[in-house]
């Protein structure tokens, strides 16, 4: 199934993935915890990709799934008074299952909103699928900030501790890091096999072609549907590793801005490539930490970051930091042929 | 659930009305630079709250005691910059000039600051301090109106000219682009003015209420209202009476055509994007008394923009009338009604008029 380029691409990655798994226990604190939101936020960027990049359908509420499910993660271990999901956490929990109940109960979660938004948005088409997708989110945004009985409304929920896995420990950042990258590399190969099966082929056939597939016989509307619900799946996979990350949840992890930057990261590193996104998430999250450190106008340097990066993109014709290499690794490539 | 008497029942009607035309101001912009170019304006809502600071920066300097020489220089500081930009652009082309006077600012920047320790950037920039200014009067809020509509329209053809127009259909630049717009405008509107709570006072004739039967009517809603109705008399009559409405009628219908009889669609173009979002700002200085002005307040009101133009249809005039009054309604007894789920009680409606016609009430497609 792989052909050869495929196959060194996926040797490219491994390595580099292998390269971190070996360099971080050597990186200081401030660091690790970098990476592992780094690597949180590209399982975020990646879910997006298979709606934007592959599909060709523009959300801008994807934050939504990654939020309900990073709500859902944290009102299971804080909210005492819903005796039943408790009881579950914290049974589980003592059999050092937690962290797998916390997951099932955010991905199931995730894939309900998203079964139900994708259900309403998928009829529409372009701008106006933006527009539908980023009110639903709202409607999200809403609820955590209102409705504050169950969500803490803007004071956010606070978690004591990380639940631990199989009895070890994840308090600690290290350990932490090595569970996200389990959990990374697991999204990273499920949606890299959807990609390459004749699914994800269909979807690019969708993004290029609508008419023609319809055509064919292929049933559009069940396809984006379908891409939809895959894209909140993981999308909630991020949001309850998110969760467990950051030990607090609170409205603006559902906000705009948070669905506005995972469209900016896949469209930074390179949409329909998977690694891509994921380029442009550790592009996006290390700036932030590290601008914050140094000034405070942290939105209106990634205001700017947008329009420029966007404004070069558009100048040169290249989509993203992948398109980009390709681009230049075509052209390189060209001066041994003849000029096509 | 909680039930409405009567008196009730009148006061959210009126006061849903004139929410309603508040949304109309925001909206009918929003859906006027759709119909003709487009584009969802996602910086919409940041213009709105950015011209509340404009009318309360003008306030300040007229009632206050802030001072107008930071704006005279910033204003002679970016000409001279735009002037020195279209000379270099003759003989280096436009991208290479702005990447040169970018360079040379950067330099400039970072050699004052480290010998003289004086930022440059705040004659670009001025950070100015506003106070709470407590009497308005009615002429104060007109000139209020025109100072921010003046500089908003001014800055949205900036922003057309320079940005916008270089997308042409791509919608996911358009909408990172006007994102982008978005975050510079709430952040620069933070860095400017300050992250206070401000809230406007009612000028003169309409900071009173008119009691009937015991249910107040303050009049500063009425006043709202009667704002819309204008405004949207003069669209109505603007787009279907006026030469420049006929054009852009003709720009919408068939651009190609358009240009092909004369018609310069840029300009068209800008000057639609300039009405839609001085459009906003109207709504952002008469909502000042209503609304306030603070941080934040823009991603607060863009979705009901949204919603507006959802229900009603993106491009239409007539929806964005009567998208504004079902979302003005559905808000506030929403509120009154179940006020933890009001969310809910505003966006149901709106998926089920999308299930059944996903262009809204009045759009085209």
């Amino acid at each position: 199934m792989l052909n050869n380029a495929n196959r060194r691409n996926v040797y490219i990655v491994l390595a580099v993935f292998a390269v971190l798994a070996a360099v971080t226990p050597f990186l200081d604190l401030f660091l690790q915890s970098l990476v592992t939101e780094i690597l949180v936020f590209g399982i975020l960027a990646m879910s997006l990709d298979i709606l934007l990049g592959y599909t060709g359908l523009a959300s801008l509420g994807h934050a939504a799934y990654f939020g309900v499910a990073s709500y859902a993660t944290a009102i299971v271990m804080t909210k005492k008074s819903w005796t039943f999901t408790y009881a579950i956490f914290t049974w589980s929990d003592s059999a050092g299952l937690g962290i797998f109940y916390l997951l099932a109960l955010g991905i199931l979660v995730a894939i309900a909103f998203s079964a139900f938004f994708g259900f309403l948005a998928i009829r529409a088409k372009d701008v106006y699928f933006l527009m539908i997708t980023l009110s639903l989110a709202m409607v999200v945004w809403g609820l955590a900030y209102r409705w504050s009985a169950v969500t803490e409304g803007d004071n956010g929920i606070i978690i004591n501790e990380r639940p631990s896995l199989f009895g070890i420990s994840l308090e600690g950042g290290l350990p932490f890091f090595y569970f996200t990258l389990c959990v990374f590399l697991i999204c990273l190969g499920l949606l890299y096999l959807i990609t390459q099966s004749p699914f994800g082929h269909t979807l690019v056939g969708i993004r290029e072609r609508e008419e023609r597939m319809e055509m064919l016989g292929y049933n559009i509307w069940l396809h984006k549907y379908l891409s939809f619900i895959i894209a909140g799946t993981f999308s909630g996979v991020a949001g309850v590793m998110w969760t467990l990350f950051n030990l607090f949840v609170s409205p603006p992890d559902v906000e705009l801005i948070t669905s506005a930057e995972a469209l900016f990261m896949v469209a930074l590193g390179g949409p329909a490539t998977l690694v891509g996104p994921v380029i442009g998430a550790a592009i996006i999250r290390s700036l932030q930490q590290f601008v914050s450190i140094y000034v405070e106008r942290w939105p209106l340097i990634l205001g700017s970051i947008y329009i420029i990066t966007i404004m070069l993109s558009r100048l040169y014709g290249v989509d993203g930091i992948l398109g980009f290499a390709s681009k230049f690794r075509s052209s390189s490539a060209a001066s041994t042929d003849a000029k096509s | 659930m909680i039930s409405l008497s009567l008196a009730n029942v009148i006061q959210l009607s009126y006061s849903s009305l004139s929410y309603a035309a508040l949304l109309f101001l925001l909206a009918s912009g929003l859906s006027l630079i759709f119909g003709v170019m487009r584009i969802v304006n996602l910086a919409h809502a940041a213009i709105f709250l950015f011209s509340g600071y404009i009318a309360l920066e003008f306030y300040n300097i007229i009632y206050g005691d802030a001072s107008i020489m930071p704006r005279v220089i910033q204003a002679l500081a970016w000409a001279a910059i735009y002037f020195a930009w279209r000379g270099l652009s003759r003989p280096a082309g436009e991208g290479r000039a702005f990447l040169g006077i970018l360079g040379a600012y950067l330099i400039v920047e970072i050699l004052s600051s480290a010998l003289w320790d004086f930022r440059f950037y705040e004659l670009f920039f001025p950070v100015i301090k506003l106070q709470k200014i407590d009497k308005v009067s009615f002429i104060g809020l007109s000139f209020a109106i025109a100072a921010s509509v003046v500089t908003i329209a001014l800055g949205g053809m900036f922003i057309e000219r320079f940005f916008l127009r270089r997308f042409g259909k791509d919608t996911l630049a358009q909408v990172l682009v006007t994102i982008g717009f978005a975050f510079i405008l709430q952040d620069g509107s933070l860095y400017t003015w300050g992250g206070d709570n401000f809230i406007f006072e009612q000028p003169w004739p309409f900071n009173t209420s008119v009691v009937i039967e015991g249910i107040s009517f303050p009049k500063y809603r009425l006043f709202m209202i009667l704002t819309a109705i204008l405004v949207a008399l003069a669209l109505f009559f603007g787009i279907e009476c006026t030469r420049l409405g006929a054009i852009m009628r003709a720009t919408v219908d068939d651009p190609e055509m358009a240009r092909g009889i004369g018609i310069n669609t840029n300009i068209v173009s800008m000057s639609i994007f300039a009405i839609g979002s001085l459009l906003a700002a109207i709504g952002g200085v008469v909502g000042g008394a209503f609304f306030g002005v603070y941080p934040g307040l823009d991603f607060e009101v863009l979705p009901y923009a949204f919603a507006v133009v959802i229900i009603g249809g993106l491009g239409s005039l007539m929806g964005a009338v009567v998208g504004s009054i079902v979302v003005g309604f559905m808000e506030n007894f929403g509120t009154a009604l179940f006020p933890e789920l009001a969310y809910f009680a505003l966006f149901a409606p709106m998926a089920i008029i999308l299930a059944i016609k996903p262009t809204g009430l009045f759009g085209k497609g």
